[in-house]
């Protein structure tokens, strides 16, 4: 069964008398520890793709099922939990807490999920490791550099265990070489069997993908496998840099 | 415990800002607490007053001479005579306890040892009147005062300052260079509610008071006052009559002749002080609540700011899966653990204001642990009640809209 299956999804935004129909009929279906890229231009209803699979949002009509669930059936103390409990979401522009440290910060979900402040430190740890921060665990946000405010973001999406990782330009405000630090989390999380669903502008990134969907004017153009670029850093390790 | 240390947190982010807030909570809990401190302060000294004295007391005074013109022509200064007093035990069906007073001030010498006090001649009813207990010995008897004798019962203070140590009982001291014999020795009881010390008093058989140390009017028998107890609640106002009548038919008043004595009834004198006092201690109590009700909306104004200053938090929050009842509670944490340092340094400087006052204005005050718990429950409500509408905001924010805001 697919972990996320979007049918005759609609999103229609109304700012005074305009209405703006931000996604336009948009199905598909993504399986589970598949690792996709949504393309398109600026204003083709990306993010806002994106939010309402990240139950952030709720479409103005059609059906959502994530992992079985029916969205539009889930109250919103019940959409918490499921983005606590399946979705990570990772935004471009990080969304961290700016007072506290990067350990609180990934501690995060683990908090809302009730888990034990022991646990949920060693966790965060692990996590903050996993994305190559065990150094800066104390720093807060303002005290890192972007490619590492983002490596936090990261490390609070999978700290969860979720079964699928959400990013909304996660590269856009970074450099190539942080960028290719990060799209290497990416690639080793969808080893894993995590499902990773990625927002990009650049076809270079859609490259480290399997397949792309593409959308223009609120409506998906096309559903089709990931260009076969020549992927030259794709086994740079964030340590090597 | 996580919850109140992620508020703290966020309180101390903003610490000017906390602190203002909490200013209202604090100078409204002061308030309450020092207003009730000094209500309370007034109805204790009322209540000290009773205890000192005994209960359902009636007080027969001679009449002042300005006062009365049938007396003026009798060409007499005092009016009460010990023979009045024996009348009214005699006579009166609703009293328990009658006691005379002729009482003075005097110089006391014991060896080499001497102290100024004051001293009251009496009857041994005295002793249930003013809710005296003796110590040590016995109190003279009534036949001590029929035979006018010599003898004395001491205060604590008395004792100390003469005798120190010693034991007083059979020692023979001067008052005003007459040799009395010291029979008894009164229990401690304190200062009174006005600081006077109780216990720097001397008793004697009235007997002896007027025969040797004092003297009003023109007979020697005159007493200063009559204090009559009556036997209970419900005999006061028949006990009145009684005295009433008895000292007019003794005093050979006619008809329409007005009292050569005037009769106070202490124990509704003193509920009328003490009622009075409670209602002051409750006017006080609600101007300082509405201190702390503005307070309370200080808390709401800012917890509202807060609210829309941390939206995008709250996104934050709920995009990592913070229910709305987790934001909620965070919310209410932070307004009811602000409202309860306020209310906590509220107390202290409530308590401090309250000490302050009867340190330097000598005003009696009187902290009571209820109006503490009380200040405590209210802040707390404050918090919550104040706190709740903006926690309910923030829950009800929307995680997209609350991201998007910057
Ligand atoms: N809250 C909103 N209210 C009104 N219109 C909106 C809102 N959010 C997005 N839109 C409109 O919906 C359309 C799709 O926006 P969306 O943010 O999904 O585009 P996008 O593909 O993510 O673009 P970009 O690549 O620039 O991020 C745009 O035309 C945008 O103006
Ligand atoms: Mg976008």
């Amino acid at each position: 069964m697919a972990i996320i299956e979007v049918k005759n999804l609609v999103k229609i935004y109304k700012t005074g008398d305009i209405e703006l129909r931000a996604l336009n009929d948009v199905s598909f279906k993504i399986e589970r520890g598949e690792f996709v890229c949504v393309m398109g231009p600026s204003g083709s209803g990306k993010s806002t793709m994106m939010n309402i699979l990240g139950c952030l949002d709720v479409a103005s009509s059609g059906s959502y099922e994530l992992d079985g669930i029916n969205v539009k059936t889930q109250n919103r103390a019940e959409l918490a939990d499921v983005r606590n409990h399946k979705l990570g979401f990772v935004f471009q522009g990080f969304n961290l807490l700016p007072k506290v440290d990067a350990v609180e910060n990934v501690e995060l979900p683990l908090l809302y999920r009730g888990v034990a402040s022991a646990k949920r430190r060693k966790a965060a740890v692990e996590a903050l490791e996993r994305v190559g921060l065990g150094q800066r665990l104390h720093h807060r946000p303002s005290q890192m550099s972007g490619g590492q405010q983002q490596r936090v973001a990261i490390a609070r999406a999978i700290v969860g265990r979720a079964p699928i990782i959400l990013a909304d330009e996660p590269t856009g405000n970074l450099d190539t070489k942080t960028t290719v630090e990060i799209m290497n989390i990416f690639t080793e999380l969808h080893k894993e069997g995590i499902t990773v669903i990625l927002v990009t502008h650049e076809p270079d990134i859609a490259t480290w993908s399997e397949r792309v969907l593409r959308f223009r004017d609120g409506q998906l153009i096309a559903d089709e496998a990931a260009p076969k670029g020549v992927q030259l850093d794709n086994e740079v390790k964030p340590e090597d840099i | 415990m996580e919850i109140i240390k992620t508020a703290l947190r966020s309180l101390l982010g903003n610490r000017t800002r906390s602190i203002l807030t909490m200013l209202g909570i604090i100078i409204g809990v002061g308030a309450v607490i020092t207003m009730v401190a000094i209500g309370r302060g007034a109805a204790q000294q009322v209540e000290g007053f009773v205890a000192g004295f005994g209960s359902n007391l009636i007080i027969v005074f001679p009449a002042p001479p300005n006062s009365s013109g049938a007396r003026g022509a009798a060409g007499s200064g005092a009016t009460l005579t010990l023979d009045d007093s024996n009348a009214i035990a005699n006579e009166s069906f609703s009293i328990q306890n009658v006691a005379p007073e002729a009482n003075g001030s005097a110089q006391v010498i014991y060896g080499n040892s001497n102290w100024s006090t004051s001293f009251t001649g009496s009857t041994p009813e005295i002793l249930n009147v003013r809710n005296l207990e003796i110590e040590q010995g016995a109190c003279f008897s009534d036949a001590d005062v029929r035979s006018a004798a010599k003898v004395c019962v001491l205060g604590p203070t008395v004792v100390k300052e003469l005798f120190g140590y010693a034991d007083p009982i059979d020692a023979v001291i001067r008052i005003r260079n007459i040799p009395f014999r010291v029979v008894g020795v009164l229990k401690a009881k304190g200062a009174n509610s006005f600081g006077q010390d109780q216990d720097d008093v001397i008793f004697l058989p009235i007997t002896t008071a007027q025969r040797r140390l004092v003297r009003f009017g023109t007979r020697v028998d005159s007493v200063r006052r009559i204090n009559v107890q009556a036997r209970d609640r419900d005999s006061l106002t028949a006990a009145q009559d009684e005295v009433k009548a008895i000292l007019r038919q003794r005093h050979k008043l006619t008809e329409g002749v007005p009292d050569d004595f005037n009769i106070r009834d202490l124990t509704e004198a003193l509920e009328n002080a003490e009622s009075s006092a409670e209602v002051m201690s409750i006017l006080l109590g609600a101007v300082a609540s509405i201190s702390l009700l503005v307070g309370g909306i200080g808390i709401m104004n800012i917890m509202l700011v807060s609210v829309s200053e941390r939206t995008r938090e709250i996104g934050i929050r709920m995009a990592v899966g913070a229910r709305p009842s987790n934001v909620r509670v965070q919310f209410l944490t932070e307004a009811v653990v602000l409202s309860l340092l306020g209310g906590a340094i509220g107390i202290a400087s409530g308590v401090g204001i309250s000490k302050a006052i009867t340190e330097f204005i000598k005003w009696p005050t009187l902290i009571s642990p209820e109006s503490i718990l009380i200040a405590v429950g209210f802040s707390a409500a404050v918090g919550v009640f104040f706190g709740f509408w903006p926690a309910y905001k923030a829950s009800r924010l929307d995680p997209i809209d609350a991201l998007r805001t910057e």
